[in-house]
């Protein structure tokens, strides 16, 4: 598997090219600043596993598709994944979403005030958290969770050599270990960003009561005439987005790893690193491309 | 059964295996030996087809195994089970789980051929009351056994033991040798063992090989290459009495 990420890595021509580019524009930077040849080497092999990532989460990416639509669709052991990821998930994400709610709202009451216009603070509040933090905390909180969880269980059964004996035992590994777990994932996050979304806005109510007496009633009238249909779908649809990032970072994480156990190790901690990134960049990309869609959203 | 043809395999300079030819006839039990690192495990690995190879040519029943397409090579593995030496059990799987695993995505069985299956091998590998447990639950031995069992629930005709006796006491050791010669006589497959225990190589061996340094250095009758006056064979073989005073200087 190692092997073919390689080869499908060389056969890119895009990211042959880019690569190309990139070492150019490098080497005219050490050229300029002198550095020392062992500097120079180990900023190369950097850059080197930098691309053989891209490429793996590339090749990932596609084997996923080429896979999921070919039987057998292992259902059991989606849904298995899927209740696993949602109970692993669902205490943390409870209580940081409740917490956020509250503290966004605390945060937002006194520069509302100062413009007169509190009776707006359940609606300003409800925005930013269905188009913005719910969905982009849930995922990163899912990140951290998950991304790490699939890297070293999948990690730790390519140094066991399970996946090797799933290989010569006829069976496809990829297909059984990788593509259950980034479609789980892929639709477990937009059903937990749901529940942050009503835990954060209920978060958000205990911190309007504490300053102004408000009915729930009232409260939730506020923000249901405030959110539009329109702001809560590009939220909701990212999120699938968000999933698969974390799902496909934490396969190729785990099912690259090398060197045993201290690999493992390594394998969870930068899918963290890396899936957290990816979704901060998709999320940005994500919010131009909406706004670009629908400039009026 | 098995041809194999100046098979040669590195990994960036280090060269593993070097112009590695070998044959295992129908229902013969090779044993490769060798020091560790000195290439045995990436040669069973290459028969499967783990790792690609840099030259050479291997032939599985006459099936060019390194020409073959992904399809056809696993139909072909199949018929080839594997005993990993960490015996490679599905850690999330119980070991009727781990036992049903291959004949649920590969074979047509019933569920109660199934049941019927996974208990005769177990009963096979003494191991019937170990059915519910899970991979944690059991010791060493007892995991190279499930190993075992669900490399054979398949009745594979060419078996491929990656040290098997790696790690275990020598009475367990032993236990593992004599079933695994037992299970070649009456699956009639045809076995290679990678391993440097000269216990189990007494035990199962017909035919013998030594690896040193990627290339095979000596082939023939287990007596022959323990009697031979390979100044290596001898070093290997031949456990030297130590003094006690290069102890004491040590």
């Amino acid at each position: 598997m190692i092997k073919d990420i390689d080869l499908y890595f060389l056969s890119e021509p895009i990211f042959n090219k880019f690569q190309l580019k990139v070492y150019k524009f490098l080497k005219k930077i050490m050229a300029k600043r002198n550095l020392s040849y062992s500097y120079q080497l180990s900023l190369e092999k950097r850059l080197n596993e930098f691309f053989i990532m891209l490429a793996g989460l590339w090749t990932f990416s596609i084997q996923f598709f080429k896979y999921v639509f070919v039987p057998p669709y292992e259902v059991y052991e989606i849904r298995k994944h899927m209740n696993e990821l949602g109970i692993r998930t669902f205490p943390i994400v409870s209580v940081t979403g409740f917490i956020i709610g509250l503290v966004v709202a605390m945060q937002t009451q006194p520069v509302l005030a100062r413009f007169g216009a509190e009776s707006n603070l359940p609606g300003a509040v409800g925005i930013s958290i269905v188009r913005e933090l719910g969905p982009v905390i849930t995922a990163l909180i899912f990140a951290g969770r998950v991304s790490s969880g699939i890297g070293a269980e999948l990690g730790s059964m390519r140094v066991t050599e399970q996946i090797d004996a799933m290989e010569v035992g006829a069976i496809n590994p990829f297909k059984f270990l990788v593509v259950t777990r980034i479609f789980a994932c892929t639709f477990i996050l937009p059903v937990l960003t749901v529940y942050v979304i009503f835990i954060s806005l209920f978060g958000a109510y205990i911190a309007v009561l504490l300053v102004q007496n408000m009915t729930f009633e009232f409260y939730l009238g506020s923000v249901l005439r405030s959110v539009e249909f329109g702001d809560a779908i590009p939220g909701i649809l990212k999120t699938f987005v968000f999933g698969f990032i974390v799902g496909v970072v934490g396969s190729y994480k785990g099912y690259t790893t090398t060197n045993g156990t201290e690999g493992v190790g390594k394998a969870s901690t930068t899918a963290v690193v890396v899936s957290s990134l990816l979704i901060l960049i998709f999320d940005m990309i994500l919010v131009k491309i909406t706004l670009w869609l629908w400039p009026s959203v | 059964m098995l041809r194999i043809e100046k098979l040669s395999k590195r990994f960036d300079s280090k060269v593993v295996l070097d112009n590695v030819s070998l044959e295992a006839a129908d229902g013969d039990n090779l044993v490769i030996f060798g020091r560790s690192g000195t290439g045995k495990s990436v040669l069973l690995k290459c028969i499967v087809r783990l790792l690609e190879t840099d030259s050479g040519k291997i032939f599985i029943q006459d099936y060019d195994v390194l020409s073959l397409e992904i399809k056809e090579l696993n139909n072909l593995r199949k018929q080839i089970g594997f005993l990993f030496q960490s015996a490679a059990l599905f850690d999330s799987m119980s070991v009727r789980h781990n036992l049903e695993f291959p004949l649920v995505r590969n074979f047509n069985f019933t569920p109660k051929e199934r049941e019927e299956k996974i208990v005769s091998v177990l009963e096979k590998v003494s191991l019937l009351d170990a059915i519910d447990k899970m991979p944690s639950e059991l010791s060493g031995g007892m995991r190279k056994r499930v190993g075992l069992a669900r490399a054979i629930i398949t009745e594979p005709k060419l078996m491929l033991y990656d040290e098997p006796t790696t790690g275990l006491d020598p009475i367990t050791s032993k236990e593992i040798s004599m079933l695994i010669l037992e299970l070649q006589k009456s699956l009639k497959m045809t076995s290679v063992v990678v391993t440097h225990d000269l216990l189990c190589a007494e035990i199962i061996a017909d035919r013998a090989i030594m690896l040193n340094e990627g290339k095979i250095i000596f082939e023939g009758s287990l007596e022959e290459m323990t009697s031979s006056n390979d100044e290596f064979l001898i070093k290997f073989f031949k456990h030297e009495v130590i003094n006690k005073s290069e102890i004491s200087n040590a």
